[in-house]
């Protein structure tokens, strides 16, 4: 996040504070990155409590505020939340689906401050988004994000990108077009919590994201100076891993719903961690002397190869919860690195994935059920974390 | 080079937020979800930006405070930078 950086102190500042408002959605999204059991937290933070924990982060020198979800919308209180995250000093970040964001709403927020807003879509056709999100949404996406344009916003557009709308990759830069998007996101799933379940589903094959990737590079040129692209990969077709969360306990610090300190949104799955609970201690103490937030700081729990590994400055030896999920041991290299000893599951999981693309090849139906989507809805988390 | 005329009024651009942080002890400029933290001399060109002085009066201004440094040169070649970066725009005087 931080560019042109001369750092004057080096340690590290959790100066991204995601605030995961609730899990509760109107979506059902099969590539959610909320956990698989988001249905057994109920016990949300109230509107004091999230504030304190704004007040404690700011002082710690967090600048960036992402308030996210779940959908954040569903929160009344999320304006007087926006107002005081302003009224600290950060920039404000909504990201949301747009679901229950209509002009009243609008207005409210952008009287309390709010900096900028991201709206995810789907896909750029009607069918295949609403038939994704589960839900009839995919018009009032396209009004919403037209109304946020009028309200002066920035307006950026984030496509999740897999197998099903790889290829109209086109239609969507398009469509943002249409739209005045400022920044258009295409990002690719990255395979974590609901995302992991319907992998075989949703990852694309290689001739799809090369294609895809030459149509992103050719919009990025056309748009030079009118609107920003921004392509992301799915980590699984790299050589090298990701900087996931540019190190862990690095800059980025999430709090659920029910108020666990993460240091990424998928940490919560790894075992043998306490993650902390803002309810019981300071921010401060959570970042700084918490045993989770210290357990994959720095370089000294790594293995071979990444111990050794020259790379591991840039790449932190990849994300944890990708080793702790693919290999079942999170302090592993991250088996995407074509260096590390279980590479072999990131490249069976390609074959399989490329298997079942070319067995429903010519099938377009998004509403095919093979192999069968599994949405991510409260029925279907209670049933999976029976 | 994008150097405008010394009577062009130089603002931030609507897109970026200049604002001092204490806990880094230094000007940052915020923007979606990203932070650029500046040096000290863009934080003295960039905290003169008030929307209403003019490239000329930010020049003088500089060189008052700084009598031996060669601001012009200086001021110049950040003006041209943070344009191309969009973090400031140019304002023609009304």
């Amino acid at each position: 996040m931080t560019r042109d950086g001369s750092a004057s102190n080096n340690l590290p500042k959790p100066l991204w504070l995601c605030a995961e408002l609730t899990y509760a959605c109107p979506l059902q999204c099969p590539y959610c990155s909320n956990p698989v059991d988001f249905s057994r937290q109920r016990d949300t933070l109230k509107t004091g409590d999230w504030i304190r924990v704004l007040r404690e982060a700011r002082l710690m020198g967090a600048v960036q505020l992402g308030f996210s979800g779940g959908e954040p919308l569903l929160r009344r209180d999320l304006e007087a939340m926006v107002a005081e995250g302003r009224r600290l000093g950060y920039y404000t970040n909504l990201i949301t689906s747009a679901a229950g964001l209509g002009e009243e709403r609008l207005k409210a927020l952008k009287q309390a401050g709010l900096d900028h807003i991201q709206i995810s879509f789907q896909a750029s056709s009607r069918a295949l988004s609403d038939f994704m999100a589960g839900t009839e949404i995919f018009e009032h996406k396209l009004a919403a994000a037209r109304l946020v344009k009028q309200y002066g916003y920035d307006i950026v557009l984030n496509f999740v990108v897999y197998r099903d709308n790889i290829d109209q990759i086109d239609l969507m830069l398009e469509m943002a077009g249409e739209v005045g998007a400022d920044y258009v996101e295409l990002a690719n799933v990255q395979y974590y919590g609901w995302a992991l379940l319907n992998r075989d589903r949703l990852l694309p094959t290689r001739e799809q994201l090369q294609r895809a990737e030459a149509i992103a590079h050719e919009y990025q040129e056309r748009w030079k100076g009118r609107m920003r692209v921004f392509y992301v990969i799915p980590d699984y077709y790299e050589e090298r891993p990701k900087a996931c969360m540019n190190g862990w306990g690095s800059i980025f610090l999430t709090v659920a719903p029910d108020g666990v300190a993460l240091p990424c949104q998928a940490a919560r799955q790894l075992p043998g961690i306490e993650f902390p609970n803002v309810r019981d201690h300071s921010v401060d103490w959570i970042w700084n002397e918490s045993p989770a937030f210290n357990r994959f700081r720095g370089f000294d729990w790594m293995k071979e190869p990444c111990r050794g590994c020259p790379e591991r400055f840039k790449d932190f030896g990849g994300c944890r919860c990708q080793a702790y999920m693919l290999t079942g041991d999170a302090a592993n290299t991250d088996p995407v690195c074509s260096l590390a000893p279980r590479h072999d599951v990131v490249l069976s999981a390609i074959a399989t994935a490329n298997a079942a693309a070319s067995a429903d090849d010519g099938k377009r139906d998004p509403r095919r059920q093979d192999p069968a989507v599994i949405f991510r809805n409260a029925r279907n988390s209670a049933k999976l974390s029976a | 080079m994008a150097v405008p005329d010394r009577d062009t009024v130089l603002v931030v651009s609507s897109k970026f937020r200049l604002q001092w942080e204490p806990a880094q002890q230094a000007y940052v400029l915020l923007y979606a979800e990203g932070m650029i933290k500046l040096n000290s001399s863009a934080a003295e060109v960039l905290k003169r930006l008030d929307g209403t002085r003019t490239l000329a009066a930010v020049i003088d201004d500089l060189q008052r405070q700084f009598p031996k440094a060669a601001v012009e040169n200086d001021v110049k070649e950040f003006v041209n930078v943070a344009h191309d970066q969009g973090w400031i725009s140019f304002k023609q005087p009304a």
